[in-house]
């Protein structure tokens, strides 16, 4: 089962953290700490494993952003690997073209379709369309409330590549040259 | 269609988290949520009541801001608020702000659980599933309590929907693996296991991380699900790629069911029906055929989905260790990947190698891929990578390759990555004894090692190399050369000048002929190399310095002169000023007989079991290391050196589990039980097991040594205990409370032995020692009968001997990652014990810590991520082996309750520990 799993951008600021077993929150930080640190100071095409305590550790980058999980150790790491991508391409489906802003201003999204997805640390449902259906009934239910929608986000600017181009990770460097504070 | 059409946008939340990404500083930050705060504290607090939307978007809000890193003091009840709301969305917050900020608060707890009640009996699969959800993130033992009667009963309904199915199971794992004594499977086992069989894809995958770790932990009762799994399996692989729809993935049919299955299988060994297994061998070569054929797509996706159903099937060969044609098949495969240019599959193929190559059947097929790893420890550009395939090149070295890995492996170490070299210095190390055919090149290669690694070279490798040379007599003078012509380099490790030092030290008289390595010379090499040491090293040459007078008496007058130096005889150490004092006199009054007596050759250490093997252990875990412990057959041919017999009692092999000696006790004064030597079996006879044993003292000295052991009107027997590694010693003291004497007192081990001095006069005591070794791991505790007369009844008392495992513990410290890992290691079912049970005295956290030191393993801090929890380490020295044990413990206060959890390399010791354990708190 993984135990937990970690958004973060490349500068190291958390954009999701979920945790699939109790954690302390002194103890949260100090694993957020070490995965930021260890997986960003990883050169290109290192292999996308590690050990780290009695954890294997499996990451992937998407454009801008870290995808980095920690499983137990009979976990299939390559499977892990497409639990991300799956992932991601259940963010892409919802939001249409992901970017690191749809998740920063719809973490709970973010949480909610991880919830469809993964349950304890193990996975729930791994049908894109039957985790859409769950998605879309979701918001079938909603009303339409009152208050106007927010400012449309300019998330056409690039969105995290499936294909790993590097021309989106140079644009979202540009565009996320973070002006501090945020999630540190 | 992105989210923010949908008409559920907040638009407050969103210029809030506009607001936050322009801060500035860290500063500007605070300030800003500060402001926040205040501004829904207030509209919390305040008059007029709050819309459902307002209260979500507070909510909301207060989530944000806490997932930034701040803490939140308020809100709870407004998220509570919101579980009742039939709004979905409002729930649904509700319910992710409960999940990620669970309070301990129970007056919540009882609402939240409330709340969650109405959502699971709504019968709107949404609500149930939103329910459920927030049951598995919180998963605490009020949950449990709660609602693990519920779930089972929703999980196989008829009329359950499969979205509620999936969450149910999942659900239910989460809450077993909190607490699994609250969940029972009883009633519903056969039927839980039956969802294997379900029409839907999606239920059986989430059933089957349930089934898996059911079966983990009571494989007898769901092992109806092995022939399941299998023909699911078979199903899955058989089907054309479009056949699952929804369920293929990049063309690959179900991969996660798949894996799951055969995780599944993992818990259990080969079917024993024929046809069930010649279904699943047939599964298993479809999969490694299916790795031939040529890929149905270029995505990574597709090979990674494809290759993670391949590894698996490979562990499951691995695992059963049955099927020679598929495990050389298997290896064949792997080593395919060792070539491939994807490092992720590189990296996989050498740790899954790792586990092939300790199999008898694949150990030679392993062996043909040395050239490539050894390549890929030399050229792979990742550190985790190298660190497999060295990992590798260690597991498959045998007789045929040993000088081969050896030297690929100090090469390699004048280079490797800091982080790993002392693992590398001890794998080198073993392998060099544990191989080595001639001692010349064993010594070669240890002095190698000092001399590239000095640094990572610890106590244990020179120790070792020292206690070999002592034992050889062959290798004596070679490693007396060899060490003298190391020992010229101009800047040489430390650890070389103490090898150097004991060496010529012992056998420097070996080269002394020739004229280039004369006595004077070596003395004035190794005292060149006096002043840059540290003060052990320095302690231990002027050791050898005196032996230096004893082998030569020439150079007696130069030693004398160094050793009355001011800088020796009045050096600020006292350590080193008390030799220089010694040794100057010693020389100076002792006549050559008494100086060749007490300097003395060294005699040959006693046979034993390398002190690397037991570091390696203590650095990987014991079940690192297990393979070389069984393979005492090789070792007894290549580096045993003369056992020599140390004890004349030598304890018959077959009965004896625990060596027990009484001898008389030292002083004269005390009656004296006579010089007892026999040998005692531990295995309890028969009386072990009466009804008149007495039992309450002996679990009281599971932690600790001295005490009381039993008193009554009569008698008192007091106890007094010490360890040693395997050794112990144990003091019983035999009150008389009575004024009148005791006739006939007579105490018995077990096995009638001589009588104890038969009268103990009124208000004496008497005094008894019991010398204790331990040859291997036991359970049962040795027994004593004492009789005697008092007045004209007889007595009869029999007592349990508190001799327990435990007490032939070493504690071992270690840091988080080693616990981690050698946890790890242990992960076999059979290697863990854990027991739940009640406390039965107070939780006081001193009074746990001394208790669980008295059991006389180490107490580690900063180790467990809940600093609730309780991890201890030790070695359990027996004469037989060594045992490594981690323990840890969660005491749970509020229920009363402790779990405790025992891993150790040996189960029957995980076992005793643990029970022995359990009844102490």
């Amino acid at each position: 089962m993984l135990r937990f799993l970690l958004l973060f951008s490349r500068q190291g600021k958390l954009r999701l953290q979920k945790w699939f077993t109790p954690v302390t929150e002194r103890e949260k930080k100090k694993v957020i700490r070490e995965m930021t640190l260890m997986v960003l100071a990883r050169p290109p095409r290192s292999c996308n494993f590690l050990h780290w305590r009695d954890l294997k550790i499996v990451y992937k980058r998407y454009a801008s952003l870290y995808f980095c999980c920690g499983l137990e150790d009979q976990d299939n790491e390559l499977l892990t690997l497409e639990v991300l991508h799956r992932y991601v391409e259940l963010l892409d489906k919802y939001f249409g073209n992901v970017c690191e802003l749809d998740i920063i201003f719809n973490f709970e999204k973010a949480y909610f379709i991880l919830d469809e997805f993964l349950m304890g640390g193990e996975i729930l449902e791994t049908s894109k369309t039957a985790v859409g259906i769950a998605m879309e009934e979701a918001e079938t239910l909603q009303e339409v409330t009152p208050p106007p929608p927010p400012p449309p986000l300019t998330h056409t600017h690039g969105h995290l590549s499936l294909t790993h181009l590097p021309k989106y990770v140079n644009m979202f460097s540009v565009l996320f040259t973070d002006n501090g504070g945020v999630y540190e | 269609m992105p989210a923010v059409s949908k008409g559920d946008g907040m638009r407050g939340l969103a210029v809030f988290i506009s607001d936050i990404r322009n801060c500035k500083s860290k500063e500007a930050e605070i300030k800003r949520i500060n402001k926040e705060l205040a501004n829904i504290r207030s509209k919390f607090k305040g008059d007029k009541a709050l819309d459902g939307y307002s209260k979500k978007k507070y909510v909301c809000k207060l989530l944000f801001i806490f997932l930034l890193g701040h803490d939140i003091d308020f809100g709870h009840m407004e998220a509570v608020n919101l579980l009742s709301s039939n709004k979905y969305t409002e729930k649904q917050i509700g319910y992710l702000f409960i999940s990620v900020l669970v309070n301990s608060n129970s007056e919540l707890i009882r609402l939240i659980n409330n709340a969650i009640k109405n959502d699971l009996s709504s019968r709107n699969p949404t609500f149930m599933c939103l329910a459920l959800h927030c049951i598995a993130n919180v998963g605490s033992r009020e949950m449990a309590e709660a609602f693990a009667g519920e779930i089972p009963r929703i999980l196989v309904a008829g009329d359950t929907m499969d979205s509620v199915k999936q969450s149910a199971a999942l659900c239910l794992l989460r809450l077993y693996k909190a607490s699994p004594d609250l969940v029972l499977m009883g009633e519903w086992t056969s039927r839980v296991v039956h969802l294997l069989n379900d029409q839907h894809m999606g239920v059986v995958t989430a059933a089957i991380s349930l089934i898996t770790c059911l079966s983990s932990k009571n494989p007898d009762e769901f092992k109806t699900c092995v022939s399941l799994a299998v023909s699911r399996l078979s199903r899955i692989v058989s089907s054309a790629s479009t056949d699952l729809q929804d369920y293929t993935y990049y063309f690959v049919p179900a991969p996660w069911l798949s894996c799951k299955l055969l995780r599944l299988l993992q818990c259990y060994p080969p079917p024993e029906d024929g046809a069930v297994k010649g279904r699943l061998v047939e599964c298993l070569e479809t999969i490694l055929n299916k790795a031939q054929e040529p890929p149905k797509s270029k995505k990574v996706q597709h090979s990674n989905a494809k290759n993670a159903i391949l590894f698996e099937a490979i562990s499951l060969i691995i695992h059963y260790d049955s099927e020679p044609n598929l495990l050389v098949r298997a290896c064949n495969q792997l080593g395919q990947f060792l070539q491939h240019r994807e490092t992720n599959l590189r990296y996989l193929a050498l740790e899954s190698m790792c586990t092939l190559a300790s199999s008898e059947f694949s150990h030679e097929a392993v062996k043909t891929h040395i050239e490539t790893v050894i390549n890929a420890l030399k050229t792979e550009r990742d550190v985790s990578v190298r660190q497999r395939a060295a990992d590798l090149l260690y597991a498959m070295c045998d007789r045929s390759n040993a000088k081969q890995i050896v030297a690929e492996m100090l090469s390699y170490l004048e280079t490797a990555d800091y982080s790993i070299r002392e693992e590398m210095v001890l794998k080198v190390a073993i392998l060099a004894e544990k191989y080595a055919v001639d001692y010349s090149w064993y010594v070669d290669t240890i002095l190698n090692l000092i001399r590239i690694a000095g640094d990572y070279v610890s106590e244990e490798v020179w120790y070792r190399v020292i206690q070999i040379v002592i034992n050889r007599d062959d290798v004596q003078g070679y490693a007396a050369k060899t060490v003298f012509e190391a020992l010229q380099a101009p800047a040489c490790h430390e650890n070389m000048v103490k090898v150097g030092g004991y060496i010529l030290g012992e056998f420097g008289n070996l080269i002394a002929g020739d004229p280039r390595s004369s006595p004077l010379v070596q003395f004035n090499l190794l005292h060149s190399k006096f002043h840059l040491c540290s003060v052990p090293t320095r302690a231990l040459l002027l050791s050898a310095y005196i032996k230096f007078i004893n082998l030569f008496p020439e150079t007696k007058a130069t030693i004398q002169e160094v050793l009355r130096s001011d800088s020796q005889i009045r050096n600020s150490d006292v350590e080193l000023q008390q030799r220089a004092v010694e040794y100057l006199k010693l020389s100076s009054i002792a006549s050559t007989d008494v100086l060749a007596t007490v300097l003395e050759e060294m005699p040959p250490f006693p046979e034993r079991e390398s002190s690397i093997l037991a570091k390696l252990k203590k650095k990987k875990g014991p079940g690192a290391v297990s393979v070389e412990l069984e393979d005492g057959k090789e070792r007894g041919e290549c580096v045993n050196f003369n056992p020599k017999p140390q004890r004349t009692s030598t304890p018959s092999p077959s009965a004896d589990l625990l060596g027990l000696r009484s001898t008389a006790p030292a002083s004269g004064a005390t009656p004296s039980a006579g010089s007892l030597l026999v040998d005692v079996f531990s295995e309890a006879g028969p009386s072990a097991t009466s009804a008149g044993v007495n039992d309450d003292g002996f679990l009281r000295f599971v932690c600790k040594n001295n005490g009381v052991l039993f008193e009554n009107q009569l008698l008192q027997i007091g106890i007094k205990s010490e360890y040693r590694q395997n050794l112990g010693r144990m003091y019983l003291f035999y009150g008389n409370k009575t004024s009148v004497q005791f006739v006939s007192f007579n105490t018995t081990l077990n096995v009638q032995t001589k009588t104890v001095e038969p009268l103990v006069e009124g208000g004496a005591q008497v005094q008894q020692v019991i010398n204790i070794e331990c040859l291997t791991d036991f359970i049962d505790a040795p027994l004593l009968n004492i009789k005697f007369r008092y007045g004209g009844a007889l007595q009869n008392i029999s007592l349990k001997l508190p001799v327990t495992i435990n007490k032939f513990f070493q504690p071992t410290e270690m840091a988080a990652a080693d616990f981690f890992q050698r946890w790890k290691q242990l992960s076999q079912p059979q290697q863990e014990a854990q027991k739940i049970f009640k406390a039965s005295h107070g939780m006081d956290t001193e009074v746990l810590k001394a208790k669980l030191l008295g059991l006389g393993t180490a107490l580690l801090e900063n180790v467990d991520p809940n600093p609730e929890n309780y991890v201890c380490a030790g070695v359990i020295q027996t004469k037989a082996q060594q045992v490594g044990c981690l323990l840890r413990l969660e005491p749970n206060a509020q229920a009363q309750m402790y779990r405790l959890t025992l891993r150790s390399s040996k189960d029957t010791v995980s076992q005793r520990v643990c029970d022995l354990l359990a009844e102490q708190f």
